[in-house]
């Protein structure tokens, strides 16, 4: 058995991560707060935007843009959203099972992927499992801004006009509650026609000013650079969220170490204790 | 009763209206548009300037678009602003700054790049101006 002062050395060590992990969970807990409100707060944009595709693909074009066709598929492009930090529990490990899996049943098909990755984690991740990667971008911070994102996704749209991939999807972390965030693999392009309005069947098209390929460009690339504005800033508030919940089990496991490590460090005193009272008493028997 | 139809406005930060209106008038790229209820399907993009709603009362509101996409089906119109904001938040003394630095800038000769980004931010803050002069005309009026 360990001796009393080892004990208690130990005990201090797991105070000491107790306090760190006390002070994540609470600095998570405000930033999860501050990500919710920006994530609720541009909820609206991209609910509205999908609206309006969704219009747009029952209208009965004269002009149809790429984005809305449906092509035969040989290359598929997938932009992974991860965090930037580890200590989130399971949060960027569940999410990439989900993303091979999706790779794999693509590869299964004899169909290559094309990876833009967001975040530190998923670029460490999918550097090692030899995913082909076209783009990057890391270190985003807690409030990215729309600017920090076009640069990746260009690449995957520019690659989407050229016809290298004929799909793309993303794979972001779905905010449901504190306690919960799903994966999700959604697809972007070619853009998918949801329910239909039934006010909307008969046959009917937009007028277009000034024209219909210059404000169909426009509109599109708005919309996927909103989904994924929309992906990663759930992404954030899924990552505190996980983060907040970690940091918590952490605190409660290591308080339950400290009582366990407590119990010995007195059974341990204890025993010196008696020891040194058998001694001594054993000691003035033979005088 | 009068026809009325229902409008969002919202950019990418967040809700900035919502309700049903007798009419709006927009700034599109092609000129002002001014929409009532039953207007054909139209798809447009915005000019920086201002959002006006006419609510059933007669009372208008006045919103600051920096550009964005207007969409429009028979009863309802959706913008969806690049940023927008309430015309009575619009501060002055930021927009002529930003005006007098993108006037600046494009005098400095610019490259290329550079210089779209200037035209474009004093287009913005030239329509943020007249919003803010045009708010205080009809506020004097009162």
């Amino acid at each position: 058995m360990a001796s009393g002062k080892e004990i208690r050395t130990q005990i201090g060590s797991v105070k000491n991560t107790q306090k760190i992990t006390r002070a994540m969970e609470m600095v998570a807990a405000s930033k999860m707060r501050k990500a919710q409100d920006r994530m609720v707060a541009s909820r609206p944009y991209a609910d509205k935007m999908r609206t309006v595709i969704s219009h747009l693909a029952h209208a009965h074009a004269e002009y149809k843009h790429s984005y809305l066709a449906d092509r035969e598929v040989k290359r598929v492009g997938m932009i992974i959203v991860s965090s930037d930090r580890g200590l989130c529990g399971g949060l960027n490990t569940n999410e990439f099972k989900v993303a091979l899996q999706t790779v794999k049943e693509w590869r299964d098909r004899n169909v290559e992927v094309d990876a833009c990755l967001i975040g530190q984690k998923s670029a460490g991740f999918f550097k090692r499992i030899g995913v082909n990667i076209v783009s990057q971008t890391t270190h985003l911070g807690d409030a990215p801004g729309l600017q920090d994102l076009i640069g990746a996704v260009k690449v995957m749209l520019e690659a989407f006009d050229e016809g290298k991939i004929d799909r793309l999807y993303i794979v972001f972390n779905e905010f449901v509650n504190t306690m919960m965030q799903k994966p999700t693999v959604e697809q972007l392009l070619p853009i998918r026609a949801g329910e239909l309005d039934p006010e909307l069947k008969h046959h009917w098209d937009y007028l277009y000013e000034p024209d219909a390929e210059q404000v169909l460009e426009q509109l599109l690339m708005r919309y996927v650079e909103s989904l994924v504005y929309q992906s990663v800033v759930e992404n954030i508030a899924c990552e505190q969220a996980a983060r907040m919940v970690a940091m918590k089990a952490a605190s409660d496991n290591a308080g339950s170490l400290i009582e366990e490590l407590q119990l010995a460090y007195n059974k341990a005193r204890q025993a010196a204790i008696t020891q040194e009272l058998s001694e001594i008493v054993a000691g003035a028997a033979a005088v | 009763m009068s026809m009325t139809m229902h409008v969002d406005i919202v950019s990418a930060e967040s809700e900035i209206y919502s309700g049903t209106v007798e009419a709006v008038f927009a700034p599109a790229a092609e000129g002002e548009l001014g929409i009532m209820p039953r207007h054909a399907p139209l798809l447009t993009q915005l000019a920086p300037g201002e959002v006006r709603v006419r609510m059933p009362g007669g009372e208008e509101e006045f919103y600051f678009v920096s550009g964005g996409m207007i969409e429009i089906q028979p009863h309802t119109v959706t913008v969806l602003a690049d940023i927008a904001v309430r015309a009575k938040s619009l501060d002055e003394a930021a927009a002529r700054q930003a005006k007098e630095r993108a006037e600046q800038a494009m005098k400095d000769r610019l490259s290329d790049g550079e210089y779209a980004l200037a035209e474009a931010e004093l287009a913005q803050a030239a329509a943020q101006l007249q919003t803010i002069r045009r708010l205080r005309q009809r506020q004097g009026r009162r």
